[in-house]
């Protein structure tokens, strides 16, 4: 159940940050390789913003809660309008110049941050004792087990399960209810007619760029007081958002959230039978199979 | 005898039935017009044909052999040729080496056949001139070439006069004229004058399915196909 | 002089030029061009399938790692020689080539940028994972005295230079060839608009099999000389960022050039080495060359070149 539970911030953290690849690639249809560096900056930020508020945590993470996932999508819409939009959203150029883009906005936290790992107080951590299910007396009812070693979790972890799910269903509720995701998936069905009917592309481009940078920042600002903040801390979020993202099916929202769920839980499942290494190896070697032979993804409807 | 013949062939995109249940002959050395309002389903007839579009049903069978299930290169081997509908030729490539790829798949001299192709159109001052730098009609010319020059059993002319000047429409003409001695000719056209002063037989498509089929006269006159496409005028 | 005599000039006059280098440089500038010969042969094996086939792997890292890793383990566990070991390599290059091309080559563009990437990360993580005979991330050392060939020691750096030479000589006089051949040629057409290529009856699919196992076989050629002339092997070859390089080196020095990747792995040396003397994140270049390659000047040097200056480079 630990596992599970561990599983589940996983899947939290993932979800977010796979929802903002796949939104991009849903409306934009390119492939942002400098995913993972957003990722990464939204927890460097955390860690810039906690440290200059300082006092007690809860108001650094607050902010940096607010105000990291706000540059951050800042800084992608600076990018989308300077980068992709000069070169057409072109998928193939696109690509080259993300990758680009990756190296600068890691070298540069490089130069600035460090090659240190800085760890983020988290804004309250107390332990949670789980119960377990107790069936001595024939019926089942629920027992605490006390001291070393009895399951736990900490309240924050439960706490960036809860805020996760909930930013899920804000960008449910924005891309399905409101008059900009309404715009967004009319530019994801045909960008040509949307723009005949007077919908700005590129300004929608620069909002989804940055929106789907934003959620991955705030992915890394839930778990930076977990992890550390690291200058290398995208490169894994970002193979494992491709992999939710190319299983759940390219440009499916509901497919990412489900392989989301279903990889990060997996992952701490899988950690028990496979050496991390090897899962890791299986992991790539799906996606590699499932875009050859099933391109379209478990819900996908459109090939990559 | 026929070279070309097909069997219920038929093509469905996600429940639109572009091209339904179509059973057509196409004997040898014959000169066939395949017209049609626009969405007819021409193209994708065609396309089907040469296995540039994979057929949802039915049978194609070329030369005696069911091609059905060859990719596209294969049936080409085989002896059929394509111009594209929408000008498709290697735009930043020259003219002759446009046409020096198609003659060398083939195994040809390229040497003797490109010039020969380009003269045969008309294009033989043309050939340094980088493909995408030509006019449009000239590209449709140089297309026409490409399929010249693989010496096809079957050749397959998608529209090809469209955006040719009246000159060279009449030049063509005298062209297709001249190729039925070496090659079957299918000719997917809208000009009118162009079929009824080159097809030997028509067959004309509506709605994916084969209205009417026959000599010019013939399809001239029937009243199905005026009420379809081509008017009383 | 006809476009094919000026462009034999052109690159035998290179071929001499660096020739005679190896007796004119002073040994810190002969030891990087003996690197950036055998990282241009890297280029040039790259630059088959990108720039004349056009199709962007972003996974090479794995065929470069595959020859260093067939020399490097053949000479460390079978005890084999140079010669052998570079062969064992080669092999390892054309195996792996020919099986991934057969799986990626079901898919195209992006799905295929992405298929290679994550092929390549599989075969880095198996290193790392049999890194009890590879030692992984670390890597391991090849010892002065398993590098002669045939009496000729490669550590020293007059020998490892020829040797670096012949590599890239041999790959560039390889590819030269091939370009001028209808294969190439058709590698070409496939590239300027491939439905055209397969409607003149090409098959479209062998060709471009053809040009990844030729690419990967080149670029496995290229990491078993690396390991060997410069004595490591080392897990570092198989990350991404040696699938990034190769294809910084062809946009920088041209595309679908000949000559381009000689100049774009040139050119990208000696930039990182200048870089890297002023700040350790000297990747930071790699990332503003790419970005501002893409956004203003996508033929490349030598594709510039080309459109302004010399129309017949091949």
């Amino acid at each position: 159940m630990i596992a599970s539970f561990e599983g589940a911030v996983t899947a939290a953290v993932l979800t977010l940050t796979a929802l903002g690849l796949s939104l991009v690639f849903g409306v934009m249809r390119v492939v942002n390789v400098a995913h993972g560096e957003f990722f990464m900056l939204g927890a460097v930020l955390a860690w810039w913003i906690a440290t200059a508020i300082g006092g007690h945590p809860a108001y650094g993470f607050v902010a940096a809660l607010v105000v990291a996932p706000l540059l951050v999508g800042l800084i992608a819409a600076l990018a989308d309008m300077t980068i992709l939009k000069r070169i057409d959203y072109d998928p193939e150029r696109t690509i080259v110049a993300t990758i680009g883009l990756l190296y600068i906005i890691q070298q540069v936290t490089l130069m600035t941050y460090g090659p240190e790992a800085r760890p983020v107080e988290a804004p309250f951590n107390s332990r949670i004792l789980l119960p377990l299910l107790d069936w001595s007396n024939g019926w089942p009812s629920l027992y605490y087990p006390t001291g070393w070693g009895a399951p736990s979790i900490t309240s924050y972890k439960l706490f960036v399960i809860g805020a996760a799910a909930a930013v899920v269903f804000s960008v449910w509720i924005l891309m399905t209810r409101t008059k900009i995701g309404l715009i967004m998936r009319a530019t994801q069905l045909d960008g040509e007619m949307a723009q005949a009917f007077g919908i700005p592309i590129e300004r929608v481009y620069a909002f989804v760029f940055g929106l789907g940078a934003a959620l991955a920042a705030l992915g890394a600002v839930l778990i930076v007081p977990i992890q550390q903040a690291h200058y290398l801390m995208g490169h894994d979020p970002l193979l494992l958002s491709f992999i939710v993202v190319i299983i759940g099916g390219l440009g499916s929202l509901p497919g990412t959230v489900v392989a989301a769920i279903l990889i990060g839980m997996s992952d701490g499942i899988i950690s028990v039978f496979f050496t991390p290494t090897l899962a890791k190896i299986i992991a790539t070697m799906l996606v590699a199979l499932v875009l050859v032979f099933r391109p379209q993804g478990l819900f996908g409807t459109r090939a990559a | 005898m026929s070279l070309l013949s097909t069997q219920g062939l038929s093509k469905s995109f996600a429940g639109l039935r572009a091209v339904h249940d179509v059973n057509f002959t196409l004997p040898k050395g014959e000169i066939r017009a395949l017209i049609g309002p626009n969405g007819a389903g021409k193209t994708t007839f065609v396309s089907l044909l040469c296995g540039r579009i994979e057929a949802s049903a039915g049978t194609v069978e070329f030369d005696g052999a069911d091609v059905s299930n060859l990719p596209a290169h294969k049936r080409i081997q085989r002896g059929m040729a394509y111009t594209f509908q929408i000008t498709s030729v290697f735009a930043k490539l020259s003219a002759h080496e446009n046409i020096a790829l198609a003659v060398r798949r083939r195994g040809g001299d390229v040497a003797v056949d490109v010039p020969h192709a380009l003269e045969r159109v008309g294009l033989a001052d043309r050939q340094n001139d980088l493909a995408g730098d030509l006019s449009y009609g000239h590209q449709r010319l140089l297309e026409i070439a490409m399929g010249l020059a693989q010496k096809p059993r079957l050749l397959i002319l998608d529209e090809p006069t469209q955006g040719l000047a009246d000159s060279e429409i009449t030049a063509f003409k005298a062209l297709v004229r001249d190729l039925a001695a070496e090659a079957t000719i299918l000719l997917i056209e809208h000009n009118m004058s162009v079929v009824m002063d080159t097809a030997d037989k028509i067959t004309v498509l509506n709605f994916g399915e084969i209205l009417s089929e026959g000599t010019p006269a013939e399809v001239r006159a029937d009243k199905a196909v005026q009420a379809a496409y081509l008017g009383t005028g | 002089m006809s476009d094919v005599q000026k462009s034999l000039a052109l690159h035998l006059g290179l071929l001499a030029l660096l020739f005679v280098l190896q007796f004119i440089l002073p040994a810190y500038h002969q030891g990087n061009l003996a690197r950036i010969m055998v990282l241009a042969t890297y280029a040039i094996g790259f630059n088959i399938l990108f720039g004349y086939t056009g199709l962007l792997s972003l996974g090479h890292a794995m065929f470069f790692a595959a020859g260093m890793y067939g020399m490097g383990l053949s000479i460390r566990y079978f005890g084999f020689s140079p010669g052998p070991a570079v062969i064992a390599g080669i092999v390892a290059g054309v195996v792996l080539s020919a099986a991934v091309g057969a799986l990626a080559l079901r898919t195209v563009g992006v799905a295929f940028m992405i298929v290679t990437l994550m092929f390549a990360q599989a075969v880095y993580l198996t290193v790392l994972y049999f890194g009890e005979f590879t030692r992984g991330d670390e890597g391991f050392v090849i010892q002065q005295a398993e590098r002669v060939f045939l009496g000729i020691d490669l550590s020293q750096p007059t020998e490892r230079y020829f040797a670096a030479f012949a590599l890239f000589s041999v790959c560039l006089l390889i590819s030269m060839w091939v370009i001028q051949r209808p294969f190439g040629k058709v590698l070409i057409a496939i590239r300027e608009n491939e439905e055209r290529a397969q409607m003149l009856g090409y098959d479209v699919f062998r060709h471009k099999w053809g040009a990844v196992i030729l690419s990967g076989t080149i670029s496995a050629a290229a990491g078993a000389f690396y390991g060997l002339l410069f004595g490591y092997a080392g897990a570092t070859f198989a990350t991404v960022q040696y699938s990034i390089l190769p294809l910084l080196w062809v946009l920088l020095g041209g595309a679908g050039t000949l000559i381009g990747p000689f100049i774009g792995a040139l050119f990208t040396f000696y930039l990182i080495d200048i870089a890297s003397g002023l700040t350790n994140a000297y990747m930071l270049i790699v990332g503003l060359v790419l970005v501002l390659l893409t956004l203003f000047a996508r033929q490349g040097i030598g594709g510039e070149i080309r459109a302004r200056l010399w129309k017949w480079l091949p």
